[in-house]
């Protein structure tokens, strides 16, 4: 560094020590603007994480044509039957296909810290349901029994709502239904589900179609085959999706509304650490008028001295950015639950920090630091030596 | 005199000032619209009745009700009117164009609804035409809808494609009734529903219940919920504010993350703000020990302190408040698909004016005390 720039780091690191109080203000504020911007970044990406990892590649989803999403969809016994026969879908050991029909609904469920009611999704699945994803595992209790009234609650379930945990009993579509065992879904969309028998769920909502059937294809290259052979019988009106696509499709709205806040935020918040940033950097040089000139007289270059106290200004945004790096590590211990418009269910996401956040995060830092710090180390290195000699 | 001297030091530095002023003017203005983004959350609820109360399946909202349930009801003492709405949700060209759609029973809904207000004749016209809708002044003005003119749904939850032809505009009575829905009638949505999927006719959405008098709110919920406990479909009736209120609180975590971020914005131009107090007061020391050897107390530096950070911050504060009305019009253009109703309200000028009098008053907080504390002699050595 030092040969780069022939002044020392260590006249540059001193400069900051010495103007402790505004090096501070200025790097607090730098570090609340780089820690909003890496927070909203890591809920996107959890956000992400929930929903990628919600689908897998070689699973496709039949919904009836036109509905968005599970609940608004209905597929008819008969139209199931169809989708589950086609010479696509994968077969298990015992040569049954591996599919499952599935029918999903939202029960209004009292929280437990009483802030009110939310939606939460049940999902009657299959025998083959916990097969076709591999990233639910039982953590505690056990499976429901086919034909029992009994459930088994999503992680992120079983703690926020009341009646939800294990043992408990929840009451809805007339019966009693009893949790029987929690599961964990990786931090997936699943773990803001309730899961519990197709055809015991059906009878109790009265409800004579499914919501979806979830197939797993033979490989993933078959999908389109598979798309276009629904398609084209003439008995079934659906729309065939991959599970990876559908998940995405729906939180597009939920992902664009907190990609625009960020957006708009990181936007907004850098122009004040900008003005900040430029503001010290400033006052730093008015100053060292006469530091600077002396600097000059000693044969430091123009570019020298720019290059000095653009690096001042560098260091103190990137101190701000580790700052707020380190603050917003601190997020993954929370997560976030809100209602998905799209689906109008609840589904709880983490705070996810990558190291290519933390990249951005502390490149969002420098850039805020390159550009308030250029125009004052501009005005530094256009200093003339005896003017700048004599000011006082 | 104290005036000239505050207005001149706070303008000798004018790059400085300028600075700030921008930081304070951009700070307050973005705290105002994300105030307005959460007051938006809020618009339908603020916009409800007291005497509306909403009657919905106890499961969840996209259980139906049996029409049946109308009669009972309605012969439930303190229920004056009953009227009934379905959330239609299509989709009108491609899903960026969301808006709310509903059928309902049209002059029962319009009768419970005094304030969207219908031409005479529009609403003669609608009446006679079942394939007719009623649309906001604002969803007419955003698509360029004209009467006369047809517009096709897509159906989500009922399939197919759905003509409407515009009968009739409605205006808000109020600045924050909601212009942006779309009624049809809901005759026409059973008719088709008895046609094609006959398990789902003479089904309803939600029942709305014109009641006499708000305070016997909770005691007709309870009588409307009691007559179909133990029945197919149970039901829930609360307040038309509670309802929309329980839209609201399943996204509160959102809505905090807005309400969080709107105040670090404030924080984050305080810090701005005291930095350059602390500066301004550290190379005006030598300054402030001149007054002082003159004669002026530890007050008037004091004063001249407090004066220049308050004078920087709220003509930031009152710019930014009046940029708030431009931005406000253009962020609500573009985001009227999720917020019907997007203006600033008194209140939030309120706040906005209220940080940026706080911004002044806590960053010339520790410069003013170290201003009218300076020993004459130290003071009149130091060097900046």
């Amino acid at each position: 560094m030092s040969l780069l720039t022939g002044v020392p780091l260590s006249y540059v690191v001193r400069n900051l020590a010495t103007r402790r109080a505004t090096t501070l203000l200025t790097a607090g504020g730098m570090a609340l603007v780089v820690f909003v911007f890496a927070t909203v970044l890591m809920l996107s990406e959890g956000l992400r994480t929930a929903l990628v990892q919600s689908g897998s590649a070689d699973n496709a989803v039949v919904i009836r044509r036109g509905a968005q999403t599970e609940v608004q969809s209905g597929v008819e016994r008969n139209q199931a039957a169809v989708i589950e026969s086609q010479p696509e879908v994968a077969l298990d050991g015992q040569g049954r296909p591996l599919a499952s029909r599935e029918i999903v609904v939202l029960i209004s469920l009292p929280k437990r810290d009483s802030s009110g009611p939310a939606n939460v999704t049940i999902r009657g699945v299959g025998a083959q349901g916990a097969a076709l994803r591999p990233q639910v595992r039982l953590t505690a209790g056990r499976l429901f029994r086919p034909g029992a009234s009994e459930v088994i609650a999503g992680r992120s379930v079983a703690g926020r709502f009341q009646g939800a945990g294990l043992g408990e009993t929840l009451r809805f579509g007339q019966r009693e239904w009893r949790v029987v065992g929690l599961f964990d879904a990786d931090g997936s969309a699943f773990d803001s589900e309730i899961w519990g028998d197709a055809e015991q769920l059906m009878q109790a909502f009265r409800r004579p179609v499914y919501s979806s059937v979830i197939v797993r294809l033979r490989d993933a290259q078959a999908f389109d085959t598979f798309q276009a052979r629904l398609a084209a019988d003439p008995r079934l009106t659906v729309e065939t999706k991959r599970e990876t696509r559908f998940y995405a499709d729906q939180s597009e709205t939920l992902a664009r509304f907190i990609e625009i806040l960020g957006l708009a935020l990181a936007v907004i918040f850098s122009v004040g650490a900008t003005i900040g940033a430029m503001i010290t950097m400033f006052a730093a040089v008015a100053n060292r008028t006469q530091e600077i000139g002396t600097l000059r007289a000693l044969g430091f270059t123009r570019r020298r001295i720019l290059t000095a106290f653009l690096a001042e200004s560098l260091l103190l945004a990137l101190a701000g950015g580790a700052v707020g790096v380190l603050a917003a590590s601190f997020m993954q211990l929370f997560s976030l639950s809100t209602m998905n418009w799209q689906t109008f269910s609840e589904i709880a996401f983490g705070f996810r920090l990558t190291p290519g956040i933390v990249a951005a995060s502390l490149g969002f830092a420098m850039a805020m630091g390159v550009v308030g710090g250029f125009l004052p180390a501009l005005r530094a290195a256009r200093l003339n030596i005896v003017d700048a000699l004599r000011a006082a | 005199m104290l005036l000239k001297l505050i207005v001149k030091n706070a303008f000798r530095h004018r790059l400085r000032t300028g600075l700030t002023l921008l930081g304070v003017t951009v700070a307050v203005l973005a705290f105002g619209l994300l105030q307005t983004v959460v007051g938006a959350w809020f618009a339908a609820a603020d916009a409800t009745s007291r005497t509306r109360l909403v009657t919905r399946n106890a499961i969840s909202l996209v259980f139906p009700l049996p029409l049946s349930y109308l009669q009972k009801i309605r012969a439930v003492p303190g229920v004056m009117q009953v009227s009934h709405s379905n959330w239609f949700g299509g989709v009108y060209v491609s899903e960026r164009n969301f808006f709310p759609q509903f059928a309902v029973d049209a002059q029962s809904y319009f009768r419970l609804y005094p304030e969207f207000l219908v031409e005479p004749g529009e609403m003669q016209a609608f009446l006679r035409d079942r394939q007719g809708a009623v649309v906001g002044r604002r969803l007419a003005q955003r698509f360029g809808w004209r009467l006369g003119d047809t517009v096709s749904l897509r159906g989500t939850i009922w399939p197919g494609t759905w003509r409407f032809t515009i009968r009739g505009i409605y205006r808000g009575a109020e600045a924050g009734t909601d212009e942006g829905l779309f009624f049809f009638h809901w005759r026409y949505l059973n008719e088709t529903a008895q046609r094609n999927y006959p398990r789902r006719a003479n089904t309803v959405g939600v029942f709305i219940l014109g009641i006499d008098d708000a305070s016997r709110a909770a005691a007709i919920s309870s009588a409307v919920d009691a007559l179909f406990r133990n029945s197919l479909a149970e039901t829930r009736t609360e307040t038309e504010k509670a309802f929309q209120l329980s839209f609201v609180s399943m996204t509160e975590a959102i809505l905090l993350a807005i309400q969080a971020v709107s105040y670090v914005v404030i924080v984050i131009i305080l810090a701005v703000m005291a930095n350059t107090m602390a500066m301004t007061a550290r190379e005006r020391l030598a300054e402030y020990a001149t007054l002082k050897a003159l004669g002026f107390g530890p007050g008037f530096v004091r004063l001249l302190v407090y004066g220049e950070s308050l004078a920087i911050a709220l003509l930031g504060g009152a710019l930014g408040m009046l940029l708030s009305f431009p931005a406000a019009e253009a962020f609500g253009a573009q985001l009227a698909s999720l917020f019907p109703v997007f203006s600033i309200r008194p209140e939030t000028l309120g706040l906005q004016a209220l940080a940026a009098l706080l911004v002044g008053l806590i960053a010339a907080l520790v410069p003013a005390e170290k201003g009218a504390r300076v020993n004459i002699v130290a003071g009149l050595r130091s060097v900046a």
